[in-house]
């Protein structure tokens, strides 16, 4: 059995014989950076009913100890489908630069 | 003890696979190729083979199984002709980028339109540039003792990529000669159970096969083809081990019969390649000096077996089953390729190319007599006549 060893390559001989990857935060780049849109959570309306949290393609949504969700902008894409999903309107798209 | 039975070249891949002790088979029917997983269902059935047999529903998932199977670390095996590799040709690449080291029994046959059941070789080698290593057989031992060879060759940690073995359609597939079957015990220490390079295991989760960016890709393909160069030596290497195991030495990459003083040499492969040597036993009766070269591996492509031939032959005639449209046949392209050096440093065998056999019609000795009788011709007048010949096209 090959135990796999996560290293970034930096030369040929770095590389395995063909591209395995584990999981791990970012193995593509900081991906928040291709988000035109960006869901701000409003706590107010929010219930911490988790769908966001479940539903995040990306698995960029923090379940927090008071089971509130927070999303990690560095690797939120800005998909949207947690603001369609969220059964109380608590999360709005909004355009990146009206920020 | 080894025993020597009577059968098909597809029941003989059936029992090659049974002997390499392959451990997932994945089937699915498709003509001339049927029997072989026919025979292996049988095995499996009655106990005799101790491996999982998965039905699919097309060759695409047969491949996809045998993907999967391997990158479990696994021996797969399974077998395909024509329509069912054109299928497979997507997962083809997955296979041989993945560097799973599948052996499949390829039962040659002509690509539709129009239908056909008869050999060529316009499945195989619409699939050159997949990254699997190729192999042709001229008769049954052969077939046995290539698929038992190509995991030895491909499992090589130098190696790691898949092969096809192939056979033509009816001519081998369901034509039955005397093959001898090596001992089991003799098989297994000659072939031990397979080491993958990597496996998926469930405490240690990982993907494989993911986006790689312009930064990396091009490595991963040169990897492959060093892969490749690598197997060369090592094709040989298993031929010579095989050879003195078990007796039968089929040629590593190519098979030279009488080349030594030849000055015409012909070119071809599998089955052609089998009669083309009665025709040079009877063309040396007749005092010329002709000889045969038999490709068995078409890729890895043996440039350098035709470099060293080029050093005391005049001319190359290939015989090809199959012609790449809008070019000519394969072994042509190939040799003339492999024999650039020696064009630009002006010292060129002469070279000529004939396309015979497509869609199975039948090519016997005295048709490569023939051949040979022309090319001789040609060779004495020191021009080439006609670059490229449909061997008995019709009016
Ligand atoms: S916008 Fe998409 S990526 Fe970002 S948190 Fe919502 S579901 Fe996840
Ligand atoms: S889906 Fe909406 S309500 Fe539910 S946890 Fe997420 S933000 Fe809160």
């Amino acid at each position: 059995m090959v135990k796999l060893e996560v290293k970034i390559p930096q030369k040929r001989e770095d590389l395995p014989i063909t591209p395995l990857s584990v999981p791990m935060i970012g193995s593509m780049g900081k991906t928040g950076e291709w988000r035109t849109f960006k869901p701000v959570i409003d706590y107010s309306k929010c219930t911490r009913c988790l769908f966001c949290w479940i539903f995040c393609p990306e698995g960029c949504i923090e379940r927090q100890e008071d089971d509130s969700p927070k999303i990690d902008y560095e690797y939120c894409k800005g998909c949207g489908i947690c603001a369609n999903e969220c059964p109380t309107k608590a999360i709005t798209m909004k355009r990146e630069e009206e920020d | 003890m080894a025993k020597v039975i009577i059968d098909t070249a597809n029941h003989i891949a059936a029992y090659a696979a049974k002997a390499a002790r392959v451990q997932v088979v994945a089937a699915y029917p498709i003509t001339p190729q049927t029997t072989v997983v026919e025979k292996i269902a049988e095995f499996v059935e009655s106990g005799e083979m101790d491996a999982d047999y998965i039905r699919v529903e097309s060759e695409h998932s047969a491949m996809a199984a045998c993907v999967g199977a391997e990158a479990a670390g696994v021996r797969a095996f399974t077998a395909t002709s024509a329509h069912g590799l054109a299928l497979m040709h997507e997962v083809l690449h997955w296979a041989a980028g993945s560097r799973l080291p599948i052996v499949m029994a390829v039962i040659n046959r002509a690509m539709g339109a129009p239908w056909s059941i008869w050999p060529d070789y316009s499945d195989s080698l619409s699939q050159r540039d997949t990254g699997w290593l190729q192999f042709y057989c001229a008769d049954n031992q052969e077939v046995f003792d290539t698929i038992i060879q190509a995991y030895k060759i491909c499992e090589d940690k130098r190696v790691l990529l898949p092969a096809m073995v192939c056979s033509e359609g009816f001519i081998l597939s369901h034509t039955a000669m005397p093959v001898k079957i090596p001992d089991q015990e003799e098989i297994d220490d000659f072939l031990p159970p397979y080491e993958p390079g990597w496996v998926l295991d469930v405490d240690n989760p990982f993907s494989h096969a993911p986006l790689v960016s312009p930064e990396w890709y091009m490595e991963f393909r040169y990897m492959i083809q060093q892969a490749m160069e690598n197997s060369k030596k090592i094709i040989e290497e298993v031929d010579k081990e095989y050879g003195e195991r078990f007796g039968f030495r089929h040629g590593g990459l190519v098979d030279r019969y009488r080349c030594e003083d030849a000055e015409l040499v012909l070119v071809t492969m599998g089955t052609m390649g089998a009669e083309a040597k009665i025709s040079v036993d009877n063309l040396r009766q007749e005092g010329y000096k002709v000889g045969l070269a038999r490709v068995r591996a078409f890729r890895p492509f043996p440039k350098e077996v035709f470099r060293e031939l080029a050093e005391t032959a005049r001319m190359f005639t290939a015989i090809d089953r199959h012609v790449s449209f809008g070019f000519e046949g394969f072994l042509f392209s190939e040799i003339k390729a492999s024999l650039y050096p020696r064009q630009i440093t002006g010292d060129p065998p002469l070279i000529s190319g004939f396309l015979a056999g497509i869609g199975g019609r039948d090519v016997t000795f005295r048709d490569i007599e023939k051949i040979a009788k022309k090319s001789w011709n040609w060779m004495e007048k020191g021009k080439i006549e006609k670059e490229i010949v449909w061997w008995k096209l019709r009016d």
